[in-house]
């Protein structure tokens, strides 16, 4: 059994179990502990304790049918355990329920379950990965790099605090979506690609849901993905767009991500994913870096200063601004923004640097390294404070 | 999702409010400070937001290079140094404010008199990897 196939088959797992009557929090544990018994099975290649019965140890042609079935017992074993310390009667039947097929509606009931707006980012990131992808709370808290006591006890009050909410009713995808952004933009750390499996989860979202902001993210998460080999070298310093090896570059994904935009697009219902790929694709589009077009990239932002009306956003269209328009044009964009915007120094230090200014460059690449949130950022703004300096001293 | 270090100091915090030392207090009041500090991080377990806590001993020695082939040196402690770590509590949050929230309550640690310390905790945030899209 391929690890990749178990997980992709654990929300629909799931929504069986629910639809037989399990409730949300014992059916995720129950399936959980069928992925890391399928997991443990394809390791040591024995046959599992609690499997279904004889053959099971051959290769799975049903491994769905295998999850349900473990599962199913697990969550029995669970149920009866409970009843037997809480001395109560075992209520629930030895054979279950059909109950009506899982549809890819319950996949996305289990999507909008796991990104409710009652829970706060990290709990709905961590329940995300669990619930929707089969991860295992072990895998999860190492890529979140955090103990695995903390990180079950994360996600069982997770599950705790949607135990009320209705597992039918539909929620807000934008919710969903927010949720998978924050999962692809935490990267990644070891043995679990937090990034692939952010697109892998979009992907089935935007399968799920006919919604033109599931596909712009889903977009503008290949079209940045298809940069990764080109975004650090191997000792994990940062490589800037504009001097990153473009021939790197995953064509592929880059025209995955075109072709999911287009088709976004071709909907006329703009949302801010589907303008942020569109200034993604459109650098990804340019063979060389002199060629991009900044233009068409600042109107892009244009539209996203509509949409969000956000800071962060402004901050970025100045860069674009001194692409476009020359660095003084830039300076005079940004002259009108909070200095205390997270990196407003290191983009006042970079078109400082263009108009011809190397000391104030230097200057302010060292102030805005001093502020840098994260390290590889912190490094790459020193090294440029560095060059400066160097420079001048010569 | 953002990390942060409640670092504690022996040495090099600003004066708390109840600024009695530790072997001035009685056999219960250290009892009841410890059992507040245990229960603190067991609750944080609880809530998924508890990576690591340790306590460091105040005395230690500085250790340096000394060069292909020869043994470090070591040195000290100095009793001029001005910061002294007396342990840490990392933890992981949602942000800056939950991580301020919970430093507070660290703080209200019972001291002498069974009245909160109210000292003074280092907030530090950790340095991440950055996001993957940032344009």
């Amino acid at each position: 059994m391929d690890e990749a196939l178990l997980r992709a088959l654990a929300p629909s797992v799931l929504t069986v179990l629910v639809r037989r009557g399990a409730d949300f929090a014992a059916a995720e544990d129950a399936v959980q502990d069928a992925l890391v018994e399928a997991l443990r099975v394809r390791a040591d290649g024995s046959a599992p304790a609690s499997g279904p019965g004889p053959g099971s140890a051959e290769p799975l042609r049903d491994a769905k049918g295998w999850l349900v079935t473990v599962a199913w017992r697990k969550f029995l074993d669970a149920t009866r355990a409970d009843a037997a310390r809480r001395r109560r009667e075992d209520r629930v039947a030895e054979e279950p329920a059909p109950g009506p097929a899982p549809s890819a509606d319950d996949t996305l009931h289990l999507y909008f379950l796991c990104a409710h707006p009652s829970l706060t980012p990290a709990s709905a990131v961590a329940l995300t990965l669990r619930a929707v992808g089969g991860l295992t709370t072990r895998q999860i808290a190492r890529a979140c790099l955090v103990p695995e006591a903390t990180m079950a006890q994360r996600i069982s009050r997770a599950k705790r605090t949607v135990s009320t909410v209705r597992f039918d009713r539909p929620g807000d995808v934008a919710t969903v979506l927010r949720v998978l952004y924050l999962v692809f933009n935490e990267g990644y750390s070891g043995e679990i690609d937090l990034a692939a499996e952010a697109i892998r989860l979009t992907r089935q979202l935007a399968a799920a849901v006919d919604h033109p902001e599931a596909a712009g993210l889903l977009a503008l998460m290949l079209l940045h993905h298809a940069r990764r080999a080109a975004r650090t070298t191997p000792d994990g310093t940062l490589v800037p767009l504009a001097e990153q090896d473009r021939s790197r570059w995953d064509t592929a994904l880059i025209a995955e991500g075109v072709g999911v935009l287009q088709a976004a697009l071709a909907r006329d219902r703009l949302g801010e994913f589907q303008a942020q790929a569109a200034i993604a694709a459109l650098h990804a589009d340019a063979p060389a870096a002199e060629e991009t077009d900044w233009v068409q990239i600042v109107e892009w932002y244009d539209e996203l200063v509509r949409l969000t009306d956000s800071p962060v956003v402004r901050l970025n269209r100045a860069v674009a601004v001194g692409e476009a328009d020359g660095p003084r044009a830039g300076l005079a964009e940004l002259a009108a923004l909070d200095p205390s915007l997270p990196r407003h120094t290191a983009v006042a230090a970079y078109l400082h640097e263009r108009a011809g200014d190397p000391v104030t460059a230097a200057r302010l690449y060292a102030e805005a390294a001093h502020q840098a949130p994260h390290l590889a950022e912190r490094d790459h703004l020193t090294r440029q404070a560095a060059r400066l300096n160097a420079r001048r001293q010569r | 999702m953002a990390k942060y270090l409640l670092l504690k100091h022996y040495r090099g915090a600003p004066a708390a409010v109840n600024d009695v030392p530790m072997d001035r207090w009685t056999p219960e009041e250290i009892s009841a400070h410890m059992r507040y500090m245990h229960d603190f991080a067991a609750r944080l377990e609880e809530t998924g937001e508890f990576v690591d806590g340790q306590a460091l001993a105040p005395e230690g020695a500085w250790v340096r290079y000394d060069g292909e082939g020869r043994p470090p040196v070591t040195d000290g402690p100095f009793a001029e140094t001005k910061d002294l770590i007396a342990g840490w509590m990392v933890i992981d949050v949602d942000g800056y404010e939950r991580a301020v929230e919970l430093a507070g309550e660290l703080s209200a640690a019972p001291g002498a008199g069974g009245k909160p310390i109210h000292e003074w905790l280092e907030v530090r945030p950790f340095l991440t990897a950055p996001p993957t899209i940032t344009e």
